[in-house]
Protein backbone atom coordinates (compact mmCIF):
# COMPACT_ATOMS: atom_id res chain seq x y z
CA UNK A 1 0.00 0.00 0.00
CA UNK A 2 1.09 4.10 -0.03
CA UNK A 3 4.01 4.41 1.95
CA UNK A 4 1.78 6.68 4.79
CA UNK A 5 -0.26 3.43 5.44
CA UNK A 6 0.70 3.89 9.48
CA UNK A 7 0.22 7.35 9.91
CA UNK A 8 -2.07 8.20 12.27
CA UNK A 9 -5.95 8.92 10.58
CA UNK A 10 -6.57 12.98 10.51
CA UNK A 11 -9.92 12.84 8.54
CA UNK A 12 -12.59 10.14 9.19
CA UNK A 13 -15.93 10.14 7.56
CA UNK A 14 -18.08 7.32 8.69
CA UNK A 15 -21.85 6.75 6.65
CA UNK A 16 -22.05 10.77 5.65
CA UNK A 17 -24.85 11.54 3.97
CA UNK A 18 -25.50 15.95 3.14
CA UNK A 19 -28.23 17.43 1.63
CA UNK A 20 -28.32 21.22 -0.09
CA UNK A 21 -31.42 22.61 1.14
CA UNK A 22 -34.21 21.34 3.57
CA UNK A 23 -37.46 19.74 3.39
CA UNK A 24 -39.13 17.79 0.43
CA UNK A 25 -36.85 20.08 -1.90
CA UNK A 26 -33.82 19.07 -0.51
CA UNK A 27 -30.82 17.81 -3.09
CA UNK A 28 -29.11 14.81 -1.38
CA UNK A 29 -25.50 15.71 -2.48
CA UNK A 30 -23.93 12.92 -0.75
CA UNK A 31 -25.03 9.33 -0.14
CA UNK A 32 -23.56 7.52 2.71
CA UNK A 33 -19.63 8.22 2.24
CA UNK A 34 -17.34 6.32 4.35
CA UNK A 35 -13.54 7.39 3.92
CA UNK A 36 -10.28 8.23 5.95
CA UNK A 37 -7.54 10.05 5.24
CA UNK A 38 -4.19 9.49 7.03
CA UNK A 39 -1.73 12.07 7.96
CA UNK A 40 0.39 13.42 4.82
CA UNK A 41 -1.39 11.67 2.82
CA UNK A 42 -2.32 12.91 -0.88
CA UNK A 43 -5.97 12.07 -1.83
CA UNK A 44 -7.69 12.79 -5.00
CA UNK A 45 -11.51 12.51 -5.29
CA UNK A 46 -12.48 12.15 -9.18
CA UNK A 47 -16.08 11.82 -10.93
CA UNK A 48 -18.27 12.68 -13.52
CA UNK A 49 -19.73 16.40 -13.54
CA UNK A 50 -21.86 17.45 -10.19
CA UNK A 51 -21.63 14.00 -8.74
CA UNK A 52 -20.87 16.04 -5.05
CA UNK A 53 -16.85 16.25 -5.51
CA UNK A 54 -17.07 19.75 -4.00
CA UNK A 55 -19.67 19.04 -1.91
CA UNK A 56 -17.44 16.73 -0.20
CA UNK A 57 -14.69 19.79 0.50
CA UNK A 58 -17.46 21.30 1.65
CA UNK A 59 -18.15 18.81 4.38
CA UNK A 60 -14.84 18.35 5.45
CA UNK A 61 -13.65 22.16 5.79
CA UNK A 62 -16.98 22.41 7.77
CA UNK A 63 -18.26 25.07 5.03
CA UNK A 64 -21.46 22.86 5.05
CA UNK A 65 -22.75 20.43 8.20
CA UNK A 66 -23.62 17.08 7.31
CA UNK A 67 -27.17 15.70 7.48
CA UNK A 68 -26.59 12.55 8.83
CA UNK A 69 -23.13 10.64 9.97
CA UNK A 70 -20.24 11.84 11.48
CA UNK A 71 -17.23 13.91 10.64
CA UNK A 72 -14.31 13.94 12.38
CA UNK A 73 -11.08 15.61 11.95
CA UNK A 74 -7.89 14.67 14.56
CA UNK A 75 -10.69 12.79 16.23
CA UNK A 76 -12.75 16.17 17.06
CA UNK A 77 -16.26 15.95 15.13
CA UNK A 78 -16.56 19.10 12.77
CA UNK A 79 -19.04 21.84 13.35
CA UNK A 80 -17.88 24.55 11.92
CA UNK A 81 -14.97 26.32 9.81
CA UNK A 82 -12.11 24.84 10.21
CA UNK A 83 -9.32 26.86 10.90
CA UNK A 84 -6.67 24.20 9.51
CA UNK A 85 -7.47 24.20 6.31
CA UNK A 86 -6.39 26.03 3.10
CA UNK A 87 -8.64 26.03 0.33
CA UNK A 88 -7.48 26.67 -3.73
CA UNK A 89 -10.35 27.04 -6.50
CA UNK A 90 -10.33 26.54 -10.24
CA UNK A 91 -10.16 30.63 -10.32
CA UNK A 92 -7.37 31.38 -8.47
CA UNK A 93 -9.44 34.31 -6.90
CA UNK A 94 -6.56 36.78 -5.90
CA UNK A 95 -7.67 40.01 -4.79
CA UNK A 96 -6.32 42.49 -7.66
CA UNK A 97 -5.96 45.37 -5.12
CA UNK A 98 -3.21 43.38 -3.73
CA UNK A 99 0.35 42.62 -4.49
CA UNK A 100 1.25 38.86 -5.03
CA UNK A 101 2.91 38.49 -1.60
CA UNK A 102 0.05 40.54 -0.11
CA UNK A 103 -2.36 38.13 -1.41
CA UNK A 104 -0.14 35.10 -0.14
CA UNK A 105 -0.25 37.57 3.39
CA UNK A 106 -4.11 37.43 3.75
CA UNK A 107 -5.03 34.35 5.61
CA UNK A 108 -2.60 35.55 8.01
CA UNK A 109 -4.49 38.92 8.57
CA UNK A 110 -7.60 36.54 9.59
CA UNK A 111 -6.24 33.36 11.33
CA UNK A 112 -5.25 33.46 14.97
CA UNK A 113 -2.40 33.41 16.41
CA UNK A 114 -1.07 35.51 13.23
CA UNK A 115 -3.46 37.83 13.60
CA UNK A 116 -2.49 39.77 16.06
CA UNK A 117 1.33 39.51 15.64
CA UNK A 118 1.19 40.33 11.98
CA UNK A 119 1.33 44.19 12.30
CA UNK A 120 4.15 44.10 14.52
CA UNK A 121 5.81 41.58 12.70
CA UNK A 122 5.01 41.81 9.36
CA UNK A 123 8.63 42.05 7.55
CA UNK A 124 9.02 38.34 8.96
CA UNK A 125 5.82 37.08 7.76
CA UNK A 126 6.64 38.90 4.80
CA UNK A 127 9.66 36.81 4.28
CA UNK A 128 7.78 33.60 4.84
CA UNK A 129 5.54 34.12 2.25
CA UNK A 130 8.43 35.16 0.11
CA UNK A 131 10.07 31.94 0.38
CA UNK A 132 7.20 30.10 -0.21
CA UNK A 133 6.84 32.05 -3.31
CA UNK A 134 10.11 31.04 -3.80
CA UNK A 135 9.49 27.48 -3.43
CA UNK A 136 6.87 27.27 -6.26
CA UNK A 137 9.23 29.32 -8.70
CA UNK A 138 7.39 32.84 -8.33
CA UNK A 139 10.26 34.51 -6.86
CA UNK A 140 10.94 37.40 -8.99
CA UNK A 141 6.83 38.12 -8.84
CA UNK A 142 6.29 38.68 -5.29
CA UNK A 143 5.93 42.94 -5.66
CA UNK A 144 3.84 42.28 -9.26
CA UNK A 145 -0.12 42.60 -8.95
CA UNK A 146 -1.77 39.52 -10.09
CA UNK A 147 -3.20 40.83 -13.67
CA UNK A 148 0.24 41.15 -14.34
CA UNK A 149 0.67 37.16 -14.29
CA UNK A 150 0.32 34.47 -16.75
CA UNK A 151 -2.76 31.83 -15.34
CA UNK A 152 -0.44 29.42 -14.08
CA UNK A 153 1.21 32.00 -12.15
CA UNK A 154 -1.97 33.36 -10.57
CA UNK A 155 -3.01 29.64 -9.86
CA UNK A 156 0.65 28.92 -8.09
CA UNK A 157 -0.29 32.05 -5.80
CA UNK A 158 -3.46 30.80 -4.98
CA UNK A 159 -1.56 27.45 -4.06
CA UNK A 160 0.88 29.57 -1.53
CA UNK A 161 -2.15 31.57 -0.10
CA UNK A 162 -3.90 28.60 0.87
CA UNK A 163 -0.42 26.92 2.39
CA UNK A 164 0.74 30.18 4.00
CA UNK A 165 -0.95 29.46 7.40
CA UNK A 166 0.75 25.97 7.59
CA UNK A 167 -2.67 24.07 7.48
CA UNK A 168 -2.97 20.46 8.31
CA UNK A 169 -5.45 19.96 5.22
CA UNK A 170 -4.58 21.50 1.95
CA UNK A 171 -8.23 21.29 -0.30
CA UNK A 172 -7.56 21.74 -4.27
CA UNK A 173 -11.31 22.05 -6.15
CA UNK A 174 -10.18 21.29 -9.84
CA UNK A 175 -7.06 24.09 -9.72
CA UNK A 176 -5.79 23.02 -12.77
CA UNK A 177 -8.94 22.93 -14.38
CA UNK A 178 -8.52 26.11 -16.23
CA UNK A 179 -4.68 25.99 -17.66
CA UNK A 180 -3.35 24.97 -20.38
CA UNK A 181 -1.97 21.10 -20.58
CA UNK A 182 1.71 22.09 -20.49
CA UNK A 183 1.22 24.74 -17.73
CA UNK A 184 -0.93 22.05 -16.32
CA UNK A 185 1.93 19.49 -15.70
CA UNK A 186 4.10 22.18 -14.62
CA UNK A 187 1.88 22.91 -11.95
CA UNK A 188 1.46 18.95 -10.99
CA UNK A 189 5.07 19.08 -10.23
CA UNK A 190 5.23 22.11 -8.29
CA UNK A 191 2.29 20.83 -6.09
CA UNK A 192 4.47 17.51 -5.44
CA UNK A 193 7.74 18.96 -4.77
CA UNK A 194 5.43 21.36 -2.11
CA UNK A 195 3.45 18.51 -1.02
CA UNK A 196 6.92 16.32 -0.73
CA UNK A 197 8.77 19.53 1.25
CA UNK A 198 5.70 20.11 4.06
CA UNK A 199 4.23 16.61 4.32
CA UNK A 200 0.79 18.35 4.20
CA UNK A 201 -2.23 16.44 3.86
CA UNK A 202 -3.99 17.02 0.17
CA UNK A 203 -7.39 16.63 -1.24
CA UNK A 204 -7.67 17.09 -4.44
CA UNK A 205 -10.74 17.44 -6.40
CA UNK A 206 -10.52 16.15 -10.29
CA UNK A 207 -11.52 15.59 -13.58
CA UNK A 208 -8.33 14.79 -14.76
CA UNK A 209 -7.70 10.69 -13.89
CA UNK A 210 -4.07 11.55 -15.35
CA UNK A 211 -3.72 14.25 -12.44
CA UNK A 212 -5.20 11.89 -9.55
CA UNK A 213 -2.87 9.00 -10.62
CA UNK A 214 0.06 11.11 -10.82
CA UNK A 215 -0.26 12.93 -7.91
CA UNK A 216 -2.07 11.17 -5.08
CA UNK A 217 -2.02 8.14 -3.14
CA UNK A 218 -5.53 7.07 -3.41
CA UNK A 219 -7.70 7.87 -5.80
CA UNK A 220 -11.56 7.99 -4.94
CA UNK A 221 -14.23 7.52 -7.56
CA UNK A 222 -17.50 8.98 -7.06
CA UNK A 223 -21.15 8.07 -8.90
CA UNK A 224 -23.41 10.10 -9.95
CA UNK A 225 -25.17 12.04 -7.76
CA UNK A 226 -25.78 11.74 -5.13
CA UNK A 227 -22.10 11.25 -4.79
CA UNK A 228 -21.42 7.44 -3.21
CA UNK A 229 -17.54 5.92 -3.32
CA UNK A 230 -17.73 3.96 -6.09
CA UNK A 231 -13.75 2.60 -5.97
CA UNK A 232 -11.06 3.20 -3.77
CA UNK A 233 -7.86 2.63 -5.51
CA UNK A 234 -4.25 3.09 -3.94
CA UNK A 235 -1.90 4.17 -6.03
CA UNK A 236 1.48 2.01 -5.41
CA UNK A 237 3.68 3.77 -8.18
CA UNK A 238 7.17 4.85 -6.15
CA UNK A 239 8.02 8.39 -5.14
CA UNK A 240 9.40 10.09 -6.28
CA UNK A 241 7.46 10.29 -9.59
CA UNK A 242 8.66 11.78 -12.83
CA UNK A 243 6.41 13.12 -15.10
CA UNK A 244 7.67 10.01 -17.43
CA UNK A 245 5.46 7.65 -15.53
CA UNK A 246 2.52 8.91 -16.82
CA UNK A 247 3.74 7.35 -20.01
CA UNK A 248 4.44 3.66 -18.59
CA UNK A 249 2.10 0.98 -18.78
CA UNK A 250 1.45 0.31 -14.67
CA UNK A 251 0.36 4.51 -14.87
CA UNK A 252 -1.78 3.68 -17.99
CA UNK A 253 -3.57 0.38 -16.68
CA UNK A 254 -4.53 2.48 -13.49
CA UNK A 255 -5.92 4.99 -15.04
CA UNK A 256 -7.86 2.84 -17.42
CA UNK A 257 -8.61 0.85 -14.31
CA UNK A 258 -10.37 4.03 -12.96
CA UNK A 259 -12.11 5.27 -16.29
CA UNK A 260 -13.89 1.76 -16.34
CA UNK A 261 -15.35 3.27 -13.14
CA UNK A 262 -17.15 6.40 -14.10
CA UNK A 263 -20.24 6.48 -16.13
CA UNK A 264 -21.05 8.10 -19.21
CA UNK A 265 -21.51 6.54 -22.95
CA UNK A 266 -18.47 5.65 -24.59
CA UNK B 1 3.26 57.46 -27.82
CA UNK B 2 2.54 59.30 -24.59
CA UNK B 3 2.71 62.96 -26.46
CA UNK B 4 -0.15 61.93 -28.95
CA UNK B 5 -2.02 60.44 -26.20
CA UNK B 6 -1.75 63.82 -24.24
CA UNK B 7 -2.27 65.61 -27.85
CA UNK B 8 -5.63 63.65 -28.01
CA UNK B 9 -7.02 63.66 -24.11
CA UNK B 10 -6.31 67.82 -24.10
CA UNK B 11 -6.76 69.04 -27.17
CA UNK B 12 -9.97 67.23 -28.58
CA UNK B 13 -11.97 68.21 -25.55
CA UNK B 14 -10.06 71.88 -25.64
CA UNK B 15 -11.08 71.75 -29.76
CA UNK B 16 -14.46 70.87 -29.26
CA UNK B 17 -15.54 73.36 -26.74
CA UNK B 18 -13.91 75.96 -28.88
CA UNK B 19 -15.68 74.96 -32.00
CA UNK B 20 -19.33 74.68 -30.20
CA UNK B 21 -19.27 78.44 -28.66
CA UNK B 22 -17.86 79.33 -31.95
CA UNK B 23 -20.69 78.21 -33.79
CA UNK B 24 -23.27 79.04 -31.52
CA UNK B 25 -21.75 82.82 -31.55
CA UNK B 26 -21.88 82.54 -34.94
CA UNK B 27 -25.22 81.33 -35.32
CA UNK B 28 -26.73 83.87 -33.21
CA UNK B 29 -25.33 86.71 -35.14
CA UNK B 30 -25.95 85.60 -38.71
CA UNK B 31 -29.51 84.90 -37.60
CA UNK B 32 -30.12 87.70 -35.60
CA UNK B 33 -31.16 85.46 -32.70
CA UNK B 34 -32.75 87.82 -29.63
CA UNK B 35 -31.10 88.07 -27.05
CA UNK B 36 -34.25 87.00 -25.13
CA UNK B 37 -34.69 83.54 -26.90
CA UNK B 38 -31.28 82.18 -27.02
CA UNK B 39 -28.20 84.83 -26.17
CA UNK B 40 -25.02 84.32 -27.67
CA UNK B 41 -21.95 83.50 -25.44
CA UNK B 42 -20.17 86.64 -26.12
CA UNK B 43 -23.68 88.43 -24.52
CA UNK B 44 -23.35 85.52 -21.44
CA UNK B 45 -20.31 86.17 -20.80
CA UNK B 46 -20.64 90.28 -20.37
CA UNK B 47 -23.48 89.13 -18.08
CA UNK B 48 -21.44 87.41 -15.86
CA UNK B 49 -18.92 90.13 -15.92
CA UNK B 50 -21.49 92.68 -14.54
CA UNK B 51 -23.25 90.65 -11.74
CA UNK B 52 -19.76 88.86 -11.29
CA UNK B 53 -19.87 89.75 -7.89
CA UNK B 54 -23.48 88.03 -6.25
CA UNK B 55 -22.99 85.37 -9.03
CA UNK B 56 -19.58 84.44 -7.03
CA UNK B 57 -21.51 84.85 -3.90
CA UNK B 58 -24.56 82.86 -4.48
CA UNK B 59 -22.83 80.15 -6.54
CA UNK B 60 -20.31 79.49 -3.57
CA UNK B 61 -23.59 79.49 -1.55
CA UNK B 62 -24.86 76.57 -4.12
CA UNK B 63 -21.68 74.76 -3.89
CA UNK B 64 -21.38 74.84 0.00
CA UNK B 65 -25.37 73.35 0.35
CA UNK B 66 -24.54 70.75 -2.77
CA UNK B 67 -21.69 69.50 -0.89
CA UNK B 68 -23.31 68.88 2.35
CA UNK B 69 -26.08 67.32 0.71
CA UNK B 70 -23.92 65.10 -0.68
CA UNK B 71 -21.16 64.32 1.68
CA UNK B 72 -24.44 63.29 3.62
CA UNK B 73 -26.10 61.23 0.63
CA UNK B 74 -22.46 59.70 0.44
CA UNK B 75 -22.69 58.26 3.96
CA UNK B 76 -26.11 57.34 4.20
CA UNK B 77 -25.85 55.59 1.09
CA UNK B 78 -22.80 53.62 1.78
CA UNK B 79 -24.47 52.50 5.38
CA UNK B 80 -27.42 51.71 3.59
CA UNK B 81 -25.38 50.01 0.33
CA UNK B 82 -24.14 48.22 3.05
CA UNK B 83 -26.83 47.00 4.71
CA UNK B 84 -28.18 46.13 1.66
CA UNK B 85 -25.79 43.66 0.21
CA UNK B 86 -24.92 42.15 3.70
CA UNK B 87 -28.10 40.29 3.99
CA UNK B 88 -30.66 39.16 1.46
CA UNK B 89 -33.01 39.80 4.10
CA UNK B 90 -32.31 43.18 4.03
CA UNK B 91 -32.25 43.58 0.28
CA UNK B 92 -35.40 42.12 -0.24
CA UNK B 93 -37.12 44.47 3.15
CA UNK B 94 -35.60 47.62 1.43
CA UNK B 95 -35.58 47.39 -2.12
CA UNK B 96 -38.60 47.98 -3.07
CA UNK B 97 -39.77 50.89 -0.72
CA UNK B 98 -36.24 52.52 -2.17
CA UNK B 99 -37.45 52.09 -5.80
CA UNK B 100 -40.42 53.39 -5.33
CA UNK B 101 -38.97 56.68 -3.10
CA UNK B 102 -36.49 57.03 -6.27
CA UNK B 103 -39.48 57.09 -8.73
CA UNK B 104 -40.80 60.20 -6.95
CA UNK B 105 -40.07 63.67 -8.76
CA UNK B 106 -38.09 65.13 -6.13
CA UNK B 107 -39.62 68.81 -7.29
CA UNK B 108 -42.91 67.20 -5.79
CA UNK B 109 -41.06 66.81 -2.62
CA UNK B 110 -39.10 70.58 -2.58
CA UNK B 111 -42.79 72.66 -1.57
CA UNK B 112 -43.56 69.71 1.29
CA UNK B 113 -39.81 70.32 2.88
CA UNK B 114 -40.42 74.21 2.83
CA UNK B 115 -42.93 73.66 4.71
CA UNK B 116 -41.31 72.23 7.05
CA UNK B 117 -38.09 73.71 7.38
CA UNK B 118 -38.90 76.59 6.07
CA UNK B 119 -37.13 79.00 2.98
CA UNK B 120 -33.38 78.75 3.25
CA UNK B 121 -30.80 76.35 3.35
CA UNK B 122 -32.19 73.40 4.86
CA UNK B 123 -34.96 72.31 1.65
CA UNK B 124 -31.93 72.34 -0.40
CA UNK B 125 -29.46 70.35 1.53
CA UNK B 126 -31.79 67.91 1.88
CA UNK B 127 -33.22 67.96 -1.30
CA UNK B 128 -29.70 67.62 -2.83
CA UNK B 129 -29.47 64.51 -0.29
CA UNK B 130 -32.64 62.74 -1.47
CA UNK B 131 -31.68 62.70 -5.05
CA UNK B 132 -27.88 61.91 -4.80
CA UNK B 133 -28.21 58.92 -2.33
CA UNK B 134 -29.91 56.28 -4.60
CA UNK B 135 -26.73 55.48 -6.81
CA UNK B 136 -25.08 55.70 -4.09
CA UNK B 137 -26.97 52.76 -2.58
CA UNK B 138 -27.54 50.68 -5.62
CA UNK B 139 -23.85 50.66 -6.59
CA UNK B 140 -22.25 49.49 -3.35
CA UNK B 141 -25.10 47.17 -2.71
CA UNK B 142 -23.79 45.66 -6.16
CA UNK B 143 -20.51 45.53 -5.52
CA UNK B 144 -20.73 43.56 -1.91
CA UNK B 145 -23.73 41.39 -3.94
CA UNK B 146 -20.74 40.46 -6.91
CA UNK B 147 -17.87 38.78 -4.30
CA UNK B 148 -16.82 35.79 -5.64
CA UNK B 149 -18.57 32.74 -3.54
CA UNK B 150 -15.27 31.12 -3.64
CA UNK B 151 -13.33 33.58 -2.01
CA UNK B 152 -15.70 33.60 0.52
CA UNK B 153 -15.63 30.24 1.14
CA UNK B 154 -11.86 30.52 1.24
CA UNK B 155 -11.74 33.33 3.92
CA UNK B 156 -15.22 31.44 5.85
CA UNK B 157 -12.76 27.98 5.72
CA UNK B 158 -10.08 30.39 7.75
CA UNK B 159 -12.63 31.18 10.30
CA UNK B 160 -13.28 34.65 9.03
CA UNK B 161 -16.30 36.53 10.28
CA UNK B 162 -18.77 38.32 8.47
CA UNK B 163 -16.98 41.98 9.23
CA UNK B 164 -13.53 40.16 8.15
CA UNK B 165 -14.99 39.53 4.79
CA UNK B 166 -16.65 42.73 3.98
CA UNK B 167 -13.42 44.74 5.61
CA UNK B 168 -10.84 42.49 3.43
CA UNK B 169 -12.74 42.08 0.28
CA UNK B 170 -16.20 43.24 0.28
CA UNK B 171 -15.42 46.76 0.76
CA UNK B 172 -11.92 47.14 -1.30
CA UNK B 173 -13.90 45.51 -4.36
CA UNK B 174 -16.57 47.93 -4.18
CA UNK B 175 -14.49 51.14 -4.19
CA UNK B 176 -15.26 51.06 -7.93
CA UNK B 177 -18.56 50.89 -8.10
CA UNK B 178 -18.50 53.32 -5.39
CA UNK B 179 -16.45 56.22 -7.22
CA UNK B 180 -18.81 55.53 -10.31
CA UNK B 181 -21.64 56.12 -8.48
CA UNK B 182 -19.77 59.88 -6.89
CA UNK B 183 -19.49 60.86 -10.09
CA UNK B 184 -23.33 60.34 -10.77
CA UNK B 185 -24.39 61.48 -7.36
CA UNK B 186 -22.35 64.90 -7.28
CA UNK B 187 -24.57 66.25 -10.57
CA UNK B 188 -27.38 65.15 -9.49
CA UNK B 189 -26.46 66.56 -6.05
CA UNK B 190 -26.12 70.39 -7.83
CA UNK B 191 -29.82 69.50 -9.60
CA UNK B 192 -31.48 69.26 -6.30
CA UNK B 193 -30.20 72.10 -4.89
CA UNK B 194 -30.74 74.48 -7.60
CA UNK B 195 -33.98 72.77 -7.49
CA UNK B 196 -34.90 73.62 -4.49
CA UNK B 197 -33.69 77.34 -4.68
CA UNK B 198 -35.65 77.90 -8.10
CA UNK B 199 -38.56 76.90 -6.12
CA UNK B 200 -38.52 78.66 -2.82
CA UNK B 201 -35.05 80.13 -1.44
CA UNK B 202 -33.77 83.93 -1.01
CA UNK B 203 -30.08 82.66 -2.10
CA UNK B 204 -28.41 80.95 -4.17
CA UNK B 205 -27.40 80.52 -7.61
CA UNK B 206 -31.02 78.98 -8.28
CA UNK B 207 -32.83 82.01 -7.05
CA UNK B 208 -30.59 84.68 -9.32
CA UNK B 209 -31.83 82.87 -12.32
CA UNK B 210 -35.31 82.70 -10.91
CA UNK B 211 -34.97 86.57 -10.51
CA UNK B 212 -33.05 86.95 -13.99
CA UNK B 213 -35.48 84.98 -16.08
CA UNK B 214 -38.68 87.00 -14.41
CA UNK B 215 -36.77 89.99 -15.56
CA UNK B 216 -36.53 88.69 -18.82
CA UNK B 217 -32.78 88.89 -18.25
CA UNK B 218 -32.03 85.68 -20.40
CA UNK B 219 -28.24 86.20 -20.60
CA UNK B 220 -27.71 86.42 -17.12
CA UNK B 221 -29.64 82.91 -16.52
CA UNK B 222 -27.43 81.60 -18.62
CA UNK B 223 -24.18 82.99 -16.45
CA UNK B 224 -26.09 81.19 -13.97
CA UNK B 225 -26.32 77.68 -15.96
CA UNK B 226 -22.90 78.28 -17.40
CA UNK B 227 -21.68 78.14 -13.65
CA UNK B 228 -23.68 75.12 -12.77
CA UNK B 229 -21.69 73.63 -15.77
CA UNK B 230 -18.57 74.48 -14.36
CA UNK B 231 -18.91 73.29 -11.06
CA UNK B 232 -20.62 70.22 -12.11
CA UNK B 233 -17.60 69.17 -14.60
CA UNK B 234 -15.00 70.58 -11.42
CA UNK B 235 -16.40 68.24 -9.08
CA UNK B 236 -16.77 65.28 -11.36
CA UNK B 237 -12.89 66.11 -12.18
CA UNK B 238 -12.08 66.54 -8.54
CA UNK B 239 -13.98 62.64 -8.29
CA UNK B 240 -12.27 61.07 -10.79
CA UNK B 241 -8.90 61.99 -9.53
CA UNK B 242 -8.90 60.90 -6.26
CA UNK B 243 -10.94 57.61 -7.97
CA UNK B 244 -7.24 57.40 -9.74
CA UNK B 245 -5.66 57.24 -6.23
CA UNK B 246 -7.95 54.84 -4.68
CA UNK B 247 -8.49 52.46 -7.30
CA UNK B 248 -5.91 52.81 -9.90
CA UNK B 249 -6.00 48.77 -9.38
CA UNK B 250 -9.28 48.76 -11.00
CA UNK B 251 -8.12 51.16 -14.54
CA UNK B 252 -5.08 48.98 -15.44
CA UNK B 253 -2.86 48.94 -18.24
CA UNK B 254 -3.60 52.83 -18.53
CA UNK B 255 -2.28 55.19 -16.05
CA UNK B 256 -1.46 52.58 -13.54
CA UNK B 257 0.61 50.18 -15.89
CA UNK B 258 4.24 49.99 -14.12
CA UNK B 259 5.73 50.00 -17.30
Amino acid sequence: MSPRSDAPILVRLDDVTMHYGRGRDAIQAIDTVSLDIRKGEFIAVVGPSGCGKSSLMKLISGLHPASSGFVTVEDRPVKGPLKSVGMAFQASNLLPWRTVVDNVLLPLEIVQPHRSKIRRERAAYKAKAEALLAQVGLAGFTDKFPWQLSGGMQQRTSICRALVHEPDILMLDEPFGALDAFTREELWCALRDIQQARGVTVMLVTHDLREAVFLADTVYVMSNRPGKIVKAQPIDLPRPRDLDVTYTQPFQDLVHELRSHIGGKH
Amino acid sequence: MRLKDAGITVVAPVLFTVLLFALWEAGCKLFAVAPTVLPAPSAIWAAYLQFQKPIIENSLYTLWNTLIGFAIATVFGLLLGIAVGWHKAVYAAIYPVLIGFNSVPKVAVVPVLILWFGVGAVPAIITAFLISFFPIVVNVATGLATTEPELEDVLRALGASKTDILWNVGLPRTMPYLFASLKIAITLAFVGTVLSETVAANRGIGNVMMIASGNFDVPLVFAGLFILAILGVGLYAIFSLIELKVTGWAQRKTEFAMV
